[in-house]
């Protein structure tokens, strides 16, 4: 293959890739965008094996490397329960994260690279190596620790270091210098303590940064670390001098950014707080001020039975899910559920907080995985105003979504945050395990309103429970 | 707190209702009252004097003392003339007033230095909707109407097939589907009649809909909504229209229950005397609307008369008719309403002062101490959320993603553009042209990933954060071009540490490979589940 059609290829794989994210917009285009996806990585893929930068010796281990991986892949893609998405996704990123570093390693300690280069252009590069490899470290770790608390197997509390900003900043000094050290270098050998530092300091700081983040801001984190992936990998493109590398990065990184600004905006926060983390606990005295404030009164238990009898006499349901329901798997019930009030003339209707769950449209896709058709899953702007009109409002597992304190108490640390009104429905109910908090660690006066009722217990169970009621 | 509240027995001729019921007396003790009834006040209610004494309420024969000693006095009626004056300066009267109607009364009632709630001055918004008793009444009114129409029709309401012969069913016609227009509605329609529904406020459609009634609309272009929930009077040209709707409809069907009211004014007259002469013998119209003159021309309020072969129920005490359910319906509003006093302050230890800052109460309270407060500042409309008392909550609405923001002001741009030339200005001076060409793909694209994820809909993030991940995992293509790149080309004297490259090489690609194939099949997984 010559120089001229590899780069074709590469234009060609662009305009795909470009495509697909533009596909993925929209529910109508986004199996297609997909698929554009897909040619365009085979595309860059083969275009690379068989261009002038890859000799024949090098096929073997591609194809061996290359097999292991997809069989890794496909499996994980295979058998990954969909409540399981945001692990996956936090997990993926720490792979690229990964690949970027090994890659600006492999590329730092090749002499080759550096011949005939100006002065100036060395610089460039070496700079450009350095990024790769801080980017990537961070990627990685970030990630990874994402993946951990995603899964449950670290603590979703943020976890605060004393003078944690001086820590990082600390860090970011560090990285400075030895980024001079670096440059100043002579040789492989004499950098690569530099080197080795800061990735050890970058590996640090990834950790530290996502350990100070909330459960709640969980969403906006793996956002935010799909978007580093995209920077490493236009990193790593300006360090080869790869056109493809950088547009593709470029992309991924901008439209992650994008996508952690839209979140933002969402739960009415800023996205340099979230980043900052200690999400709920910046303050002394908000928690003091919330306490002054907590809701009185009793909670009115129901029980299932009761909660189909409602559910029976209502013209119109809106079902509001929460990470309850991804814990407890519940959304095939909800399903049946909805076909079964459906049957019966009920308007059923979703309501997606767009924080909903882990991940951004977490609800979205369980709730598409078991089949709910998407066009009765409405975005909390689309049916907040419906509420007064609702008969019965059902909150699965979900807290502080549907927070009135959001809108009515000014010194919650969750005020400004759109929240749906499901307290204006005719009647609420709320489906928990117990009386716990949120994430964000606020009580709700939701639970105390005259018009909600409690329905404790395992979202599956009791749902399963108001199913068999349904159907008797 | 120990404030007593007073129930006097309703001395209004024929009134059955009470303004407490022994439940609602138990809750008012549990929230610090104390409760003095009038012995024999819930007797026309069925409520006998034993079921309030075993609800912890004291019993008071003497009439006088009763409203003596009482800090709050609950009725149902507005107070004649006898119970004004045994009212006292700085007692707290809670009632039905009509203060539009009966401004002789505000005058009287004021002279006594009293506080006032009237019920029927409850604001309409949705956080008042607990302590509405406007609406339970005419709730309670509605049913009872088609109870009423029921009682005079000589027929079921139900269509039947029987052995005796074919029953049809009976056809119900209702104007205005406000609370009580809609309780009359669905009351009908589970007696099995047929229901249609008529209403100036096009938005209840789906209300009339929804209680098994079908919607008659005036075809005729007017918004007929007012503010606060209530219908406005309409032009000319409207009611013409109306009325040819309404005569159409009086020959079709049997039973018409009008409902039409529009506040501090008489009721419209909307069934003509034509239109009684047109109806089926034997029809009934039952006109909830009597008391303030009728809907129909020929109603006699406060009786039934037969005019052209129609029976006309012009009752003006619908839901004293249902004393029990109404009066129970009516303590609970008022004890929501010291629930509300409570909450605010109103009701502080032995002291009562309203808080006029609260827009329920401020509505309700029609004399505060002697002083004429009434009519209250118009209220919000009905749709507004609940009102926020302090400014510091009102809650800045987010920007949803996808409208356009707002344009940035002029210094903000300024700065940021500037900022942005600096730093173009330091690239451009230092890096070398190579880079550059790097640098302009880079800038560019970062641009196109805005412009295409920014539509983005909310219910894709998950796949387009999958998807965007599968893309970066491109970083596959450096490892490629590393692992065993084409040697002629660089001189031979440089050692390069072949299989450290390579190895790190491979290492990336796996990795890298692994995200590529999970990544799209994922993706490709989660999309295949969205339909429709």
């Amino acid at each position: 293959m010559t120089s001229s059609l590899s780069t074709v290829s590469y234009i060609g794989a662009t305009i795909l890739f470009i495509l697909c994210l533009g596909g993925l917009s929209n529910q109508e285009t986004s199996r297609r965008g997909n698929l554009y996806g897909m040619i365009g990585m085979a595309i860059a893929v083969v275009a690379t094996i068989f261009g002038v930068q890859v000799s024949s010796a090098g096929l073997p281990y591609i194809i061996g490397a290359m097999a292991i991986g997809a069989a890794i892949g496909l499996y994980a893609a295979r058998v990954v329960q969909m409540t399981q998405m945001p692990e996956l996704v936090a997990l993926m990123h720490s792979l690229v994260g990964l690949a970027a570093m090994l890659v600006g390693y492999a590329n730092f300690i090749d002499p080759a690279v550096s011949v005939g280069l100006t002065p100036a252009e060395n610089t460039i590069h070496e700079i450009e190596m350095y990024l790769g490899v801080l980017i990537g470290a961070v990627t990685f770790a970030g990630s990874v620790i994402a993946f951990g608390k995603l899964s449950a197997k670290i603590t979703g509390k943020p976890v605060l270091l004393p003078g944690r900003h001086l820590l990082n900043l600390a860090g970011l000094l560090g990285v400075i210098y030895f980024g001079y050290a670096f440059i100043s270098a002579h040789g492989v050998a004499e950098a690569m303590t530099p080197m080795i530092v800061m990735t050890v300091i970058a590996l640090l700081f990834g950790v530290h940064m996502v350990m100070a983040i909330g459960g709640a801001d969980m969403p906006v984190v793996v956002s935010m670390l799909n978007s580093y992936s995209g920077w490493a990998a236009a990193a790593t493109g300006f360090m080869l001098n790869n056109d493809l590398l950088i547009v593709v990065g470029a992309l991924v990184g901008s439209s992650g950014a994008i996508l952690s600004y839209i979140m933002c905006s969402a739960m009415n926060r800023n996205f340099l707080s979230v980043i900052a983390g200690g999400f709920g606990t910046d303050s002394g005295a908000s928690p003091a001020a919330a306490g002054a404030a907590q809701p009185a009164g009793e909670v009115n238990p129901i029980l299932a039975a009761e909660t189909a009898e409602m559910l029976k006499d209502a013209k119109s349901v809106i079902i509001v899910p929460g990470y309850g329901m991804a814990v407890a798997q519940a959304q095939h019930t909800v399903n049946e559920i909805t076909q079964a009030l459906r049957a019966k003339g009920i308007e059923v209707r979703f309501g997606i907080h767009p924080v909903a769950g882990r991940m951004p449209g977490h609800m979205n896709v369980l709730l598409a995985e078991a089949r709910v058709p998407y066009d009765i899953v409405f975005e909390m702007d689309e049916l907040n105003d419906d509420f007064p009109k609702t008969d019965v409002a059902i909150v699965i597992g979900a807290n502080d979504i549907v927070n009135p304190a959001a809108q009515d108490d000014p010194t919650s640390p969750i005020a400004g945050m759109p929240v749906l009104e499901v307290w204006k429905a005719k009647h609420s109910i709320v489906m928990k395990r117990s009386m716990a908090s949120g994430y964000a660690g606020v009580d709700n006066p939701l639970f105390y309103k005259d018009n909600n009722r409690m329905l404790f217990g395992d979202a599956k169970k009791m749902l399963d429970e108001v199913l068999a009621a349904l159907k008797t | 707190m120990s404030l007593l509240i007073g129930v006097p027995r309703e001395v209004f001729p024929g009134e059955k209702r009470v303004a407490t019921v022994p439940e609602v007396v138990e809750k008012l003790i549990k929230q610090g009252f104390r409760v003095a009834v009038e012995a024999g006040a819930g007797d026309a209610a069925q409520i006998n004097d034993d079921a309030y004494r075993a609800a912890g309420a004291e019993l008071v024969a003497d009439r006088n003392a009763l409203w003596a000693t009482a800090d709050i006095v609950f009725k149902v009626r507005a107070p004649n003339a006898d119970e004004v004056g045994l009212l006292r300066a700085g007692q707290t009267l809670v009632s039905f007033i009509w203060p539009a109607q009966n401004p002789d009364l505000m005058q009287q009632l004021a002279v006594r230095k009293v506080t006032v709630l009237a019920m029927d001055s409850v604001p309409r918004i949705s956080r008042a909707q607990k302590l509405d008793a406007l609406s339970s009444m005419a709730n309670i009114g509605g049913y009872r109407a088609v109870i009423e129409a029921a009682h005079e029709f000589g027929r079921f309401f139900t269509g039947s097939i029987t052995a005796a012969g074919k029953v049809p069913p009976a056809k119900v016609f209702v104007i205005g589907a406000g609370v009580a227009g809609l309780a009359a509605i669905g009351t009908a329609a589970s007696l099995g009649a047929i229901v249609r529904a008529n209403d100036t406020r096009p938005e209840v459609a789906d209300q009339i809909k929804s209680l098994g009634g079908e919607y008659v609309g005036v075809d005729y272009v007017e918004e007929g909504s007012g503010v606060g929930g209530y219908a406005k009077v309409l032009s000319e040209g409207f009611q013409k229209a109306q009325k040819e709707v309404f005569a159409k409809q009086a020959k079709d069907v049997d039973i018409i229950i009008t409902t039409a009211l529009i506040p501090g004014k008489p009721a419209p007259k909307l069934i003509t005397e034509d239109m009684v002469k047109s109806m089926k013998q034997g029809s009934v119209i039952v006109d909830m609307a009597a008391e303030q003159g009728g809907n129909c021309e020929l109603t006699v309020p406060g009786e039934v008369v037969v005019r052209h072969g129609v029976t006309i129920v012009g009752y003006k005490d619908l839901p004293s008719r249902l004393a029990k359910q109404a009066s129970t319906l009516y303590a609970t509003n008022l004890f929501r309403l010291m629930e509300d006093m409570i909450k605010t302050k109103s009701i502080d230890g032995d002291a009562v002062k309203v808080d006029m800052a609260d827009e329920v109460l401020r509505g309700t309270t029609v004399i505060n101490q002697g002083e004429i407060t009434w009519p209250p500042p118009p209220p919000k409309l009905s749709a507004a959320p609940p009102a926020v008392a302090k400014p510091a909550a009102v809650v800045p609405k987010a920007k949803g993603h996808g409208e356009p923001s707002g344009p940035m002001s002029g210094t903000k741009t300024a700065v940021l553009f500037g900022v942005g030339a600096l730093l173009f200005l330091l690239v451009g001076r230092f890096a070398p042209p190579s880079f550059l060409g790097h640098f302009t793909v880079f800038i560019l694209a970062c641009f196109i990933g805005y412009m295409v994820v920014w539509n983005v809909k909310p219910a894709l993030h998950t796949p387009l954060m999958s998807v965007t991940n599968a893309v970066s995992s491109i970083i596959a293509i450096g490892a490629l071009v590393q692992i065993a790149p084409d040697l002629s080309k660089i001189s031979a004297d440089l050692t390069r540490p072949e299989e450290w490259i390579r190895w790190l090489s491979v290492g990336a690609i796996a990795l890298a490979t692994v995200n590529m194939f999970g990544g799209f099949a994922v993706t490709q997984r989660m999309l295949a589940m969205f339909r429709k």
